[in-house]
């Protein structure tokens, strides 16, 4: 039975898009998706990326959103497309064979959290607990 | 009766919505029920693990940038270098090389080898003008005398933008590779694998150069 598994291909992770499609090579009775609706996702990707990434630099301009609120705007505008380009274009879902995959993606994103904003968080204390050399000389000479 | 279990009676895989397997086709359940996982299961998973230790890497260079963005020791900052026109340009290029790239797959899937080296040779244009854009902006800063050497700001600059910079350069030396071996060495399965393996590697490159724009590029053009 699992060596009919091997005749698919997937170029992603791991949805049906881009199973094969040869004519005879495929197992009897596979119900393959066509062409256009694996040519959707992909536009569909392309699409929501496009409008993503045209609303992170739109909102730059301070007429658009809140001064101090923009830079919340360009991250969620930048998660939404990182979650746009896992879903559509890496295919990355929720199918048994995409579990691990799933679950190596939460490792990581637990990592690199911890990494960026961990250092930001210990780099800002240790600015505010360091005296500058200058006010330092002020209250040793004073 | 919890749904997987019901799910495996009737044939249907509960997890992947639209996509109920076909009769003849084996069930994915993720437990091992279907038998070992098959070879393109696993090294899409490899492969995938590597790029996620990438992202790691990658992350420290992020962090590194944020720490270090007001270190400029006299030095321009970001609201002075950056030039947004050309990011925004080098991010359609590398957008649409990400989409040429879903392309090639659904060509490469088809075992059409024309389509295939066409759509290959879209991507790897793309990624090539974007590389060029990138030069272009790094060659007019070191120019200005504002090279990696100016300051600790222009140094984690170079370092994270570079460094992506470079791991585009070696997707397109694996994307040369490729257009290569699908003609010489045809649709085999290994060829198949290292495919699939470029394809993850150049759209997780896209996913890290969303980083780069909004938090070296947007956020540091507010960033006084």
């Amino acid at each position: 039975m699992s060596s009919n598994r091997e005749d698919f291909d997937e170029f992603d992770l791991g949805s049906h898009v881009g199973e094969e499609h040869v004519a005879g090579e495929a197992p009897p009775g596979a119900r393959h998706p066509t062409l256009g609706s694996e040519l959707r996702s992909y536009i569909i990707g392309l699409a929501l990326a496009a409008a993503l990434t045209a609303a992170s630099f739109w909102s730059l301009d301070e007429h658009v959103i809140y001064g101090p609120g923009i830079v919340m705007a360009l991250i969620v505008f930048g998660l939404a497309q990182v979650g746009v380009h896992l879903v559509f274009f890496l295919h990355l879902t929720t199918s048994p064979d995409n579990t691990n995959n799933a679950l190596a993606l939460a490792f990581g994103v637990l990592i690199v959290s911890l990494v960026f904003f961990g250092s930001i968080w210990v780099m800002s204390h240790m600015n505010q607990n360091m005296m500058p050399a200058r006010a330092l000389l002020e209250m040793r000479g004073g | 009766m919890s749904a997987p279990t019901t799910a495996l009676r009737t044939g249907r895989d509960p997890y992947h919505i639209g996509h109920a397997p076909a009769a003849g086709v084996p069930e994915y359940t993720g437990h091992g029920a279907g038998g070992p996982a098959p070879k393109r299961i696993v090294v899409g998973y490899g492969f995938w693990i590597f790029i996620l230790s990438d992202v790691i890497l990658f992350s420290c260079f992020f962090a590194t940038y944020t720490v270090l963005i007001h270190a400029r020791n006299g030095g321009p900052g970001p609201q002075e270098i950056f030039d947004l026109h050309g990011t925004a340009l080098e991010t359609a290029c590398l957008l649409l090389s990400s989409f040429a790239c879903g392309l090639t797959s659904l060509a490469v899937a088809r075992r059409n080898l024309l389509w295939s080296e066409i759509f290959l040779a879209v991507t790897g244009l793309l990624g090539a003008a974007f590389i060029g854009l990138e030069v272009h902006e790094f060659y007019g800063l070191v120019a200005r005398g504002d090279g990696p050497t100016r300051s600790a700001f222009l140094t984690s600059f170079f370092a994270l933008v570079g460094c992506h910079g470079a791991h585009v350069t070696a997707g397109l030396l694996w994307l040369g590779t490729m257009m290569a071996q699908f003609p010489a060495k045809g649709f085999k399965a290994s060829i198949r694998h290292r495919y699939l393996c470029f394809s993850l590697f150049w759209h997780a490159l896209d996913i890290i150069w969303i980083g780069i724009f909004t938090v070296v590029y947007l956020i540091g053009k507010i960033t006084p």
